[in-house]
């Protein structure tokens, strides 16, 4: 089907002549996984750090997510299909996002609870014994030191979730899935290829950017 | 025995070379331990790596019982040394049993052999057979790994095992105990040891020899008490510290100090007795045993003089006793503690063994070659 | 551990049952089961994809991961590694297409995108499995005289166990996970139904394929899960 060398003219011709479209398809798919991943942190967090009380519920929730992230995508949108047309949101954007969100909250509430279980015990000790209430010794020392740690997992989940948010353009939610899409049915390797690339190269830049972040947001104290 | 002939090793670095063992020669006889002591960094461990070539030399030769090793491949090598590092190195996919067997299983044994080799050295090391064999490394506490490691590198019963540092991971109370175990277990198998340590106090406690090292190059090489004796030079005497004279007081022990034939007498004696049998010892006092050779206290000549009766009304009961196989340093200890000149030493089943004077100590220390001579001493005994 | 697992289960059993129950409400059980045909004959060439493109992964990421540990490749693993980490961040619909660029549609190019995907996880984990067994352990055993290969496989490949069925277990999960999309480029397998389902907007046809290939996936995950507490043994098996 590739044909070599007159298709890469072709390729980048499609792409000089397209690409407002182009950006605006990544535009969407950036909007579905930063929305779904925005939430996931909200819900995520919390939870992760709410089942650090608790070694009994933090495995329940943390296999329970786990199998979640273990369904495959096009399984979980058309298991949810059914449930969501009951008020008419079937296919589209609202799918892809609640998908994404469940698939983010295995990395985020793991990598909080973990992060926060594994804060030294001598240090939890010197806070208390500072005078800091609990709410306190969370809010200046825990998820200070945490906070590389959930970076990471908010990683994890956008670049594996870029992948979930390409999938999602079966099932009419935008992005740049459309164009690869739309180059597997009408047999288009311009669009196809154009769509694989770009939609692999946002992938890589998330996780290059998120990585360059999760540096930044790393207290000085806590770099090696 | 083992001989070092001139056994060089130059790594060459990007930022030039760096001489790790300079021309290194030494003679360890079949069935000692010679200690090599030294810094980090003096080229102690690369001259030990370097017998089973772990680390090839650069120059210079190896001779193992008279055999110069480059004619042996490196495999065949190492198989007939044991080889024990300071991380133990247990092998975490393999039962202790398995730890146990590999080399007898690289050289073949049939399993039952090797097997039954595993269980003797586990018993030989105070561990039950029946309940560790089946184990894991991570189920065994750290001294128990230790002891392992250590039986593991006998496993196949090489002639010469080399030491990195064997007993360093270890708290110190267990590897005090470890080292008394391993020296009792040596005193019977004989083995050709070269120990690497960076522990003057294990040096002198294990080492038959010590060399001691700096940047590649062996300072002094002599027995330990020699080394604390007489410093070769100024590092050497720097590196086993000022309080080198007391750490000889660890190499002798009460029995080979005490004075055995010192004056006893009992509670009954006439006091006119006692006092002839001090002055035919032409000692000033006499200590006082019970009807079962125990001691019990101490009279002196000049409270005898013009005294009648029996010695039970001008016996003094003794301060302590000290069991006549302690090393000097606890009775020197036990003086100090006491505030006394002398001790009566006793037996392992209480019974009276001999006194010890602090003059008798100093003189001991006096004497340098104590260790030699102890080495005759039982050799005409024998 | 085993106890909050055995919990897991019997919540994700009730939630199945609820499901269940819901579904049959719904009047969806007969409309799925009239397609009982098709998920027999479509589940037998699902498994066949993830099976065979599991397999050859295995075949090829595991010597390969061995290779790029040996000494003798140390300058080059490293930069190999960063182009599979790279590799990694590819969304897999991006993979399967671009495979069908390269090799049409139909089973060899759905076999070989799934044995990308697969791969590199195999190869990373074999490679770091490797390079983290303790240099301690590699001197110990090198000392008592084995030679290299006997290193290999008596101390390296026995200790770096864990983290290389760690890495064949993410690589199945993903290669379960990828295996919907074999349809989209003629590979057949249960997406056929899903995807199918979606265009006609069929809820029967939709969950005849959804069910079994998230039951599929979930299944295998769980008895990758089991197998790496059972079949590594107890001494390198953090688990245990």
């Amino acid at each position: 089907m590739f044909r070599g060398e007159g298709e890469t003219v072709e390729i980048l011709s499609f792409i000089a002549n397209n690409w407002l479209v182009i950006l605006g398809l990544a535009g969407e798919h950036i909007s579905i996984v930063v929305v779904a991943v925005g939430f996931a942190v909200l819900t995520g967090v919390p939870i992760g750090i709410a089942i650090t009380q608790s070694k009994r519920v933090a495995d329940m929730v943390l296999y329970a997510a786990s199998i979640i992230v273990t369904i495959p995508s096009i399984a979980l949108f058309g298991l949810m299909i059914p449930i969501l047309s009951m008020i008419g949101q079937g296919i589209g954007w609202l799918p892809a996002v609640i998908a994404i969100l469940l698939y983010s909250q295995l990395p985020i509430v793991r990598n909080t609870y973990t992060a926060i279980t594994n804060v030294d015990p001598a240090l939890r000790e010197a806070a208390t014994g500072m005078g800091m209430t609990p709410f306190q010794r969370l809010a200046r020392l825990e998820i200070p030191i945490a906070i590389p740690v959930i970076m990471a997992g908010v990683r994890t989940a956008v670049v594996m979730n870029i992948g979930v948010a390409a999938i999602a353009a079966y099932i009419g939610a935008g992005g740049l899935g459309v164009l690869i899409a739309r180059g597997i049915s009408q047999t288009d390797p311009r669009q196809l290829i154009t769509g694989a690339i770009a939609v692999s190269l946002l992938a890589i830049v998330a996780d290059w950017a998120l990585l360059k972040l999760q540096k930044r947001l790393t207290p000085e104290g806590l770099k090696r | 025995m083992i001989r070092l002939e001139d056994l060089t090793k130059i790594f060459r670095t990007p930022n030039g070379d760096v001489v790790a063992a300079d021309r290194v020669n030494m003679e360890v006889p079949t069935g000692e331990i010679c200690i090599l002591l030294g810094p980090s960094g003096c080229g102690k461990t690369t001259a030990l790596k370097m017998i089973n070539r772990l680390i090839p030399p650069t120059s210079g030769k190896i001779y193992i019982d008279g055999k110069d090793t480059a004619t042996l491949d490196d495999i065949e090598l190492r198989r007939n040394i044991g080889y024990v590092i300071q991380q133990i190195g247990l092998f975490p996919n393999m039962t202790i049993e398995e730890n146990i067997c590999v080399v007898p299983r690289l050289l073949n044994w049939d399993a039952k052999k090797a097997r039954d080799r595993a269980a003797e050295l586990l018993d030989l090391v105070g561990l039950d057979a029946r309940q560790y064999l089946r184990r894991f490394p991570k189920e065994l506490s750290g001294g128990q790994q230790q002891r392992v490691g250590v039986i593991r590198a006998l496993a196949a019963d090489p002639p010469v095992m080399l030491m990195d540092e064997p007993f360093g991971a270890i708290d110190p109370i267990n590897r005090e105990i470890i080292q008394d175990e391993f020296l009792k277990m040596q005193s019977e198998m004989k083995k050709t040891i070269m120990f690497v340590s960076h522990d003057i106090d294990e040096a002198v406690k294990m080492g038959d020899k010590v060399a001691i090292f700096r940047a590649g190059k062996i300072e002094q090489y002599a027995s330990p008490d020699r080394i604390l004796a007489h410093p070769s030079n100024e590092f050497v005497a720097d590196f086993v510290g000022a309080d080198r004279t007391l750490k000889r007081l660890r190499l002798l022990t009460a029995e080979e100090v005490a004075r055995s034939d010192a004056p006893i007498t009992s509670r009954s004696t006439k006091i006119d007795d006692a006092r002839q049998v001090l002055s035919a010892a032409r000692a000033r006092i006499a200590v006082v045993i019970d009807s079962d050779h125990r001691p019990v206290g101490f009279v002196t000549a000049d409270e005898m003089t013009g005294a009648s009766g029996t010695v039970r009304d001008l016996a003094h009961p003794l301060p302590a006793t000290v069991p006549v196989r302690a090393d000097l340093r606890a009775v020197v200890s036990e003086m100090f503690a006491q505030d006394t000149m002398w001790l009566a030493c006793t037996d392992d089943q209480g019974r009276f063994a001999g006194v010890i004077s602090q003059p008798d100590v100093t003189a001991a220390l006096r004497a340098t070659y104590t260790r030699d001579r102890r080495a005759s001493e039982k050799l005409e005994a024998s | 551990m085993t106890q909050s697992l055995g919990f897991g289960r019997m919540v994700s059993l009730l939630l199945a049952f609820a499901l269940g129950i819901w579904v049959s409400a719904s009047g969806l059980v007969d409309s799925v089961f009239t397609y009982w045909e098709d998920i027999v004959y479509l589940t037998k060439q699902h498994l066949v994809l993830v099976a065979s493109s599991g397999l050859a992964a295995i075949a090829v990421g595991l010597p390969a991961g061995i290779w790029l540990s040996r000494p003798s490749m140390e300058r080059y693993a490293e930069t190999v590694m960063q182009v599979f980490n790279i590799g990694t961040t590819i969304p897999t619909l991006a993979v399967v297409a671009l495979s069908m660029t390269i090799l049409g549609i139909g089973f060899p190019p759905a076999f070989f995108g799934l044995f990308i995907a697969s791969l590199l996880p195999i190869v990373r984990n074999t490679y770091a499995g490797l390079l983290t067994v303790p240099s301690h352990l590699k001197e110990a055993a090198t000392g008592m005289g084995m030679t290299r290969r006997q290193l290999l496989w008596r101390v390296e490949l026995p200790n770096a166990l864990y983290v290389i069925f760690s890495g064949i277990r993410t690589a199945l999960a993903i290669n379960v996970g990828t295996t919907p999309l074999a349809f989209l480029i003629g590979g057949g397998g249960l997406g056929e139904l899903i995807f199918t389902g979606i265009d006609l907007m069929d809820t029967g046809m939709l969950l005849a394929g959804a069910i079994p290939t998230a039951a599929l996936a979930v299944a295998v995950d769980f008895l990758m899960g089991q197998a790496q507490l059972h079949l590594i043994p107890k001494g390198v098996n953090p688990l245990r």
